[in-house]
């Protein structure tokens, strides 16, 4: 056994608003600079709904993730070591902007500068890309809200197969928020995809990184990512991705978009797994039995075992405390309520969701029916296959008792709740019914509607022994950008800085990073990086 | 030697040399100073339908055209000789296999042109060091092409004067006299090279000794420690004199 920590997500999707909040909020801290503007580290899409890029679960076109050989074992289906060396040249499988959309901005300059005219002037869309018009037809989030999605509904992969039945019981439309971002994999196929070995998990906590003097813009990470987390910045030429907020989790805050989530439906902690076995789990031969698979590899903190050899792995003891205070452990381990996305890419994602009880509650009240009352819901989730299936398409990988399981102790919760909220005598038969006891029901309930920020955040603090500093050094982040947020030095205020930010940085003493020494991590990839010629060049390139 | 002139032997031994030492400096300097824009800078986000020909194309020409000159200026005739091949088969095999490749080169890159010159997106991001550079590889495969077509019949037969040059040059022991009595369009196929070993450290072409040949064994998943590898100052970043944020005291450290 050898066990390494983890950091994680669960999102609760019933509490998801669809504001887009946490897209923007972290679009300004990281990729608010030249040639990130059609990265969405964290992106919220409607589903049913074709996410982003366009399509992008649709492996048989963009083969992403792993499968199994005729042998049963795991190889990557976009082709092994051989074929990617040989396609360093064109990548076969790369999505393309129009994939993503075309970014633009507004000539909002028409609108100051324009001369006294009788009609009010107007400012025109305008491509970053060419600095020309553009016509605008599509977007990281065009189809919002199903606009258009039933219209195009052949395009959801995650539809097909039951997309007559869709058609069918068209009033049966149902939709929800499905809020992502990088799956920090226990088995990422961007890292294996990388020929130059520049992405790799940081073995503290397993965040996965992208080395930006290391990576040298093959861009197979791009295609190797099943979930299309890992972008290609088209100024710098390196592929930059979600980096967990890696600066603020070291400080022990939260990631930005967790931090920023209005509807506080994000919960961040750390898990214990054991790595000797994560090959043996994603090799899983029925893709129905991953989600189980990796629930297995996720360690008990209580155990003594376990934390013997958490111990002796390196893993520092307050460490483990968190790992036994873990909201994520709870919901994935104790109470069973949070399912990983798409385990069948066999990536072993590590942000896990919490799927929506919302269309059968909707559909319950809608027909009239007490929206509350366990024994409706239980009859809904037996009879609205659609959402049912769909979500087994999205969460466990097509295996609907998994799912209907877990709606159920959402239902059960919902109902015995109602009785303790009225003051009556809850039901313990409710709780009976799903497996699980009063007293746990309460506190899923608690973790899940009113746990304060401390309880949903358990983020133990960065060991830097040998570190010179947290953040400063930026390290391989892509994203201290000359005004990006990396650059604390320029405004305290901005980007990671986190509430209670500069306290922390009082009270460790932590001076400014001193000026002098060329930093290619200040540089946007325009012109020649500041102090590092006498003068520019014409040949660099 | 003595009948040298000044020109001659700036141009076939002085420059040359120059061009070495720069090609040599230069890339020690990127790779220590500048690892952050050494990249194939690849433009396929915004195309993809002609970089899916031109690219391959041109990378597979260029690597067949680079094994064609190594053959040619480093197997001194007196080898193939030794193998019963007359001046003749060699000429009109070199010939035959050195045309098909450049003209896969040549197809490739200009089909590469094309896409920088009329794809609105492609030019916007081609900075002047991409069109120095473009247009001296072309050149440079231009002039190998016209030299080798004025040259048809073999009536100079490169082995016995350039590849001679060339090997010297290696040994230390230039001899500009054979540069210099070599056709024009030779010689400026050579200088045009020159140059563009020249600017070649500074520009993107280093991404050509980026090939990232370790992906053919290392473990697929890879592990880095924050403590061992991240947080060491490395060549052109800036420096910090932050101190460590202080956290309790347990060690932590991998194998
Ligand atoms: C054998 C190792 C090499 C590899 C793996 C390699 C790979 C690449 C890649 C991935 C690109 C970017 C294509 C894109 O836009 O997506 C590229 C572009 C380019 N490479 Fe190479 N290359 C190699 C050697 C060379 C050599 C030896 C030369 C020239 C002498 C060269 C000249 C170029 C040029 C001119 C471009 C720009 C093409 C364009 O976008 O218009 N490469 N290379
Ligand atoms: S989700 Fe993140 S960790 Fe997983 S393969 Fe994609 S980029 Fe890598
Ligand atoms: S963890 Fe940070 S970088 Fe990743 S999506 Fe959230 S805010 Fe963006
Ligand atoms: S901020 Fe929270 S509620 Fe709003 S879209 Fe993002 S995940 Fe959903």
């Amino acid at each position: 056994m050898r066990v390494m920590a983890q950091m994680s997500m669960v999102m609760n999707l019933d509490k998801c608003i669809g504001c887009h909040t946490c897209s923007v909020t972290c679009k300004q801290a990281w990729t608010n600079r030249d040639g990130t503007e059609y990265m969405w580290f964290n992106n919220v899409e409607t589903r049913p709904g074709q996410g982003y890029p366009r399509g992008y679960e649709d492996q048989e076109k963009w083969k992403g993730g792993w499968e199994l050989d005729k042998r049963g074992k795991l190889r990557q289906k976009g082709g092994g070591r051989l074929k990617k060396l040989m396609t360093l040249f064109a990548n076969p499988l790369l999505p393309d902007i129009d994939d993503y959309y075309e970014p633009w901005t507004y000539e909002y300059d028409n609108l100051l500068n324009a001369p006294a005219q009788k009609n009010i002037p107007t400012a025109p869309p305008k491509s970053q890309l060419t600095g020309k018009p553009i016509d605008v037809q599509w977007s990281g989030n065009w189809d919002d809200d199903l606009g258009g999605t039933y219209a195009n509904k052949d395009k959801d992969p995650m539809i097909r197969g039951i997309e007559e039945k869709v058609q069918l019981e068209f009033d049966q439309t149902f939709m929800f928020y499905l809020p992502r971002i990088c799956e920090h994999c226990m088995n990422p196929t961007c890292v294996a995809a990388c020929p130059s070995g520049a992405i790799y998990k940081r073995s503290e906590d397993g965040v996965v990184l992208v080395d930006q003097d290391d990576c040298r813009g093959w861009r197979m990470c791009v295609s190797g990512c099943p979930y299309k987390k890992v972008y290609f910045n088209h100024k710098t030429g390196k592929a930059e991705k979600c980096t967990f907020c890696y600066p603020r989790l070291e400080l022990g805050e939260p990631t930005i978009c967790a931090e920023t989530c209005v509807g506080r439906l994000r919960y961040i902690g750390l898990v214990l797994y054991d790595a000797d076995r994560v090959t043996e789990a994603a090799s899983t031969p029925d893709e129905k039995d991953l989600y189980e698979a990796q629930k297995d590899l996720i360690l008990d903190p209580y155990d003594p075992e376990v934390m013997a050899a958490a111990e002796s792995g390196g893993i520092p003891y307050d460490w483990i405390l968190a790992a036994q205070n873990s909201p994520i452990f709870k919901l994935i381990k104790e109470y069973e309520v949070a399912l990983p996305l798409h385990p069948e890419y066999r990536t072993l994602p590590m942000v896990w969701y919490i799927p929506p009880l919302s269309p059968m509650v909707d559909s319950v009240a809608d027909s009239g029916f007490d929206a509350e009352d366990a024994d409706n819901l239980f009859a809904a989730i037996d009879t609205l296959r659609i959402p049912v299936e769909y979500l087994a398409n999205l969460f466990t990988a097509g295996d609907v008792p998994t799912v209907e399981r877990v709606l159920y102790r959402m239902a059960a919760m919902r109902s015995y709740m109602r009785d303790v909220d009225l003051g009556r005598e809850p039901k313990e038969g409710i709780a009976n019914a799903v497996a699980m006891t009063g007293e746990t029901m309460q506190d899923m309930y608690r973790l899940l509607a009113i746990a304060k920020y401390d309880e949903r955040y358990v983020i133990p603090r960065g060991h830097g022994e040998s570190a010179h500093n947290l953040e400063g050094v930026g390290t391989d982040c892509p994203l201290n950008s000359e005004g990006g947020p990396g650059m604390a030095e320029e405004s305290e205020g901005a980007g990671m800085a986190g509430p209670g930010y500069a306290a922390k940085r009082e009270e460790s003493n932590v001076p400014r990073p001193g000026e002098g020494r060329v930093n290619l991590l200040n540089w946007d990839g325009k012109g020649v990086p500041q102090g590092l010629f006498p003068e520019p060049t014409g040949g660099t390139a | 030697m003595s009948d040298d002139t000044t020109l001659d032997i700036l141009l076939w031994i002085v420059l040359p040399y120059f061009v070495l030492a720069i090609f040599i400096l230069g890339h020690v300097w990127r790779f220590r100073t500048d690892q952050y824009t050494v990249t194939s800078r690849s433009s396929q986000l915004y195309e993809s339908k002609l970089l899916r020909f031109g690219s391959p194309l041109f990378h597979y020409g260029i690597i067949a055209v680079f094994f064609g000159h190594l053959m040619g200026l480093l197997i001194p005739q007196r080898w193939t000789d030794a193998i019963g091949i007359t001046e003749s088969m060699y000429h009109w095999g070199a010939f035959a296999m050195g045309i098909v490749a450049s003209a896969v080169t040549a197809g490739g890159i200009m089909i590469l042109a094309w896409r920088r010159t009329t794809n609105d997106r492609v030019k916007t991001v081609t900075p002047v060091g991409d069109k120095i550079m473009f247009g001296l590889l072309g050149l440079s495969i231009l002039l190998g092409i016209v030299a080798t077509l004025f040259n048809l019949e073999g009536s100079y037969n490169y082995r016995e004067g350039l590849s001679i040059w060339f090997r010297n040059f290696w040994t230390l022991n230039p001899d500009a006299s054979l540069m210099a009595s070599a056709p024009l369009f030779f010689q400026l196929h050579v200088l045009m090279a020159l140059v563009l070993f020249a600017i070649w450290p500074f520009s993107r072409l280093v991404h050509a000794f980026t090939i990232p040949f370790g992906y053919l064994n290392r473990p697929y998943i890879l592990y880095r420690s924050r403590d061992d590898t991240e947080r060491k100052p490395r060549p052109g970043w800036a420096k910090s004199d932050i101190p460590e944020v202080p956290g309790p005291a347990t060690s932590r450290r991998r194998k």
